[in-house]
């Protein structure tokens, strides 16, 4: 932490962090809003940076990689959406499913299709995002303190990045000023009540889990073509589940779920900084700590301790009509 | 639940999860066609693999002695209603019981300091799960969310602890120092050794009889036992259980303790069965394979064996199978794995009502219920 300089790229590593964490955690807020638990965000994202990643190197343009990893997520989704809402399965039990089928059928293609163990050939050129450079982010770069925020941390990150910090406020104002938003609190809360209205849970939850696809295909599609130029077996390390624990943290609110994000993202940025290196007082920090921290925070939150988790009143369960 | 269809019992046992488990092989073997192998070759393989030399079959059983432990942990906290995921976590930290015991009691005889440390594993693995049963029942967090979480703390804790303190001196391997030799779990060809016969060197040791033994336990348990009764009450009524003076802390915490304590046993098998110190990751995902085995093995002990037999062949079988077509890597069987949750797992009722159909339509076997029928359309809407 010794300069300005090192501040900046510290939370320039936070964005490109938190970014993957923010999309599967808006996807789960979708889903969960709409009552559906949705364990399978960590599969969604594997499903995804597969597809994009194979697709993006197949056809040369990272855009169709995107459009291929959101549309084979909502597959995914459409999977635990037919599970969980028309068989009323138990939904960590079909969200597991996917998570399990993902980690091993990404893994069994991507070896089948270019015998490298799994991964996927690099993606160069136009084959994957790169980094947007806003207009004078070298004029302006030598302004003192202004000066290289702008050029690093405002400027210079993918285009997936800004899209991220744009799907928060989007999704809170879907939530919360939208007749659609309304409903779907709604039936995530009391779907009886929605029913009565002659409005149908069934639909909501369908199109709830369908945004909740798209939104970890964009997660998904920006570790294999934006953050990696390539897909590596399980190269997801349990984003899926860290965004699941700021989804509880962030007491399933929107605004909040973008703030946790970039705050878990911020300890992984710090985990790798300070590697090795002495913190005042308490000496070298594992960083096996810093891996846990996001998982330990959330169980202190979940027990109550700090603040109260309050997850939609009818989550979990799948709806059936009273006879 | 409630409204699905009825199947006559036997078909309920014995048809469905054949059906639903069949329904998993034939998706992968179309991926296997997609791949541009064929399915058939690759199922010879791979039985080949598994049971076509004593090596493989000790492999197998090997195998087969984790899930065996990881599905009756499953399906035992399944019982009380609670899904445990957490049994790959609280069967790494079991890990920590073995290192401190098998070192303390070190003098004592080798079945002795087996038997301690064995105990030694449970009893730590069985705390770990306590964390998220008491979580759930006195705080409210739910046992799914925490479980998963404490995981991923189990697996730093360890990964700090294997690479910084209990690593064995002068070793670049995270992997602490070999464990006292008397609390080693003797596998099969050391006993042949003693008896003066010769057999191949696989890992397969007398853990398989403790899971056997686990096994006959969680029957009498769940069917014959006091507390088994509750359990299955409180999983299914909670409300109801209550009502007949089920203590819901209670029972939340028994179920937790035991299936954590079940959890311990892939631990066993691997440790003081194989490896004979601590190294990273030696759960090696087992504990996810638990789900797939106790859903598949519909939760009765007959059934997880069976099912930790199918998944033992596969991974035996799969890794003959990825050397021999190499397009076809281990993957495949988690792959499986993940498919069978889904089917027998998550689908079963979308098998449900296809079966019914099918064995009324047999005649005689007993009329189509009308009722629920009707009932499921009417759900549907």
């Amino acid at each position: 932490m010794a300069s300005w300089l090192d501040l900046v790229y510290l939370l320039a590593s936070t964005l490109r962090l938190s970014t993957p964490l923010i999309f599967a955690c808006l996807a789960g807020l979708w889903a969960e809003r709409s009552g559906v638990f949705d364990i399978g965000l960590e599969g969604k994202l594997l499903i995804s940076a597969f597809a994009a990643a194979v697709v993006a190197g197949a056809t040369g343009s990272a855009w169709a990689g995107l459009a291929a990893g959101i549309v084979a997520s909502i597959l995914a989704a459409l999977v635990h959406a037919y599970a969980s809402i028309d068989q009323r399965a138990d939904q960590v039990v079909s969200g597991t499913a996917i998570n399990i089928a993902a980690d091993g059928g990404t893994a069994l293609l991507g070896n089948a299709l270019f015998s490298q163990g799994g991964r996927t050939p690099s993606l160069s050129g136009a084959e994957r995002f790169h980094d947007v450079v806003l207009p004078g982010a070298d004029v302006f770069s030598g302004v003192p303190f202004v000066g290289p925020v702008y050029k690093f941390l405002l400027s210079g990150q993918s285009p997936l990045v800004y899209a991220a910090f744009l799907v928060a406020p989007l999704t809170w104002w879907a939530l919360t000023r939208t007749r659609f938003g309304l409903r779907l609190r709604a039936v995530g809360d009391n779907p009886a009540a929605v029913d009565t209205a002659g409005v149908s849970v069934r639909g909501l939850r369908y199109r709830a889990l369908i945004v909740c696809g798209a939104l970890c295909g964009f997660g998904g599609a920006y570790l294999s073509v934006g953050q990696a130029a390539f897909f590596l077996p399980h190269m997801s390390a349990g984003k899926g589940f860290i965004a699941l624990a700021a989804l509880v943290f962030s007491n399933w609110r929107p605004m909040r779920a973008l703030a946790t994000c970039l705050l878990f993202g911020f300890l992984d940025a710090l985990s790798t900084n300070l590697q090795g290196a002495d913190v005042p007082f308490v000496g070298a920090v594992p960083v096996q700590f810093f891996q846990a921290l996001p998982y330990l925070l959330t169980i202190v939150l979940l027990a109550g301790f700090i603040g109260k988790a309050t997850p939609p009143k009818a989550g979990g369960r799948a709806y059936v009509k009273e006879r | 639940m409630s409204v699905a269809a009825r199947l006559p019992r036997w078909a309920d046992v014995a048809l469905l999860p054949a059906v639903t488990v069949a329904s998993a092989f034939v998706v992968a073997g179309l991926v296997v066609l997609a791949i541009g192998q064929n399915p058939l070759e690759a199922t010879r393989i791979l039985l080949v693999g598994a049971f076509g030399s004593w090596e493989g079959l000790g492999y197998t059983l090997y195998y087969a002695t984790s899930f065996m432990f990881a599905g009756l942990a499953v399906a035992v906290a399944f019982h009380a209603g609670l899904f445990n995921i957490g049994v790959d976590g609280q069967a790494y930290v079991a890990g920590l019981g073995a290192l401190a015991v098998a070192h303390a009691l070190g003098f004592l005889p080798a079945p002795l300091l087996a038997t301690a440390t064995v105990l030694a594993m449970a009893a730590v693995a069985a705390a770990y799960a306590l964390v998220p049963a008491w979580l759930q029942a006195k705080r409210g967090s739910h046992v799914v969310i925490t479980t998963i979480m404490l995981n991923y703390v189990a697996s730093a804790l360890m990964g700090w602890l294997l690479v910084r303190v209990f690593i064995e001196p002068g070793q670049m391997n995270a992997q602490t120092s070999r464990l006292p030799p008397g609390s080693d779990m003797p596998e099969f060809w050391r006993i042949a050794s003693w008896l003066g016969a010769d057999a191949p060197k696989t890992p397969l040791n007398l853990s398989i009889l403790l899971a056997g033994l686990a096994g006959v336990g969680v029957w009498a348990l769940l069917w014959r036992s006091r507390l088994g009764f509750r359990l299955r009450a409180f999983g299914a009524n909670p409300a109801a259980a209550h009502y007949g003076g089920v203590s819901s802390t209670a029972i939340t915490l028994q179920a937790m303790a035991i299936s954590g304590a079940l959890a311990s046993g892939l631990a066993v098998n691997a440790i003081l069965g194989q490896e004979h110190r601590l190294i990273l990751d030696f759960t090696a995902g087992f504990g996810f394979v638990g789900i797939a085995v106790a859903l598949m093995g519909r939760g009765h002990p007959a059934g997880i064996a069976l099912a930790a037999l199918l998944f033992g062949t596969l991974y035996q079988g799969g890794e003959e199978l990825a050397f021999d077509m190499p397009s076809i890597s281990r993957d495949m069987v988690v792959l499986i794995q993940g498919l069978v949750v889904l089917f027998a797992g998550a689908m079963e009722n979308a098998f449900r009502g296809p079966l019914a159909a099918a064995i009324a339509g047999f005649g005689r076997a007993e009329p189509p219920a009308p009722t629920s029928v009707a009932a499921e359309t009417r759900a549907d809407g």
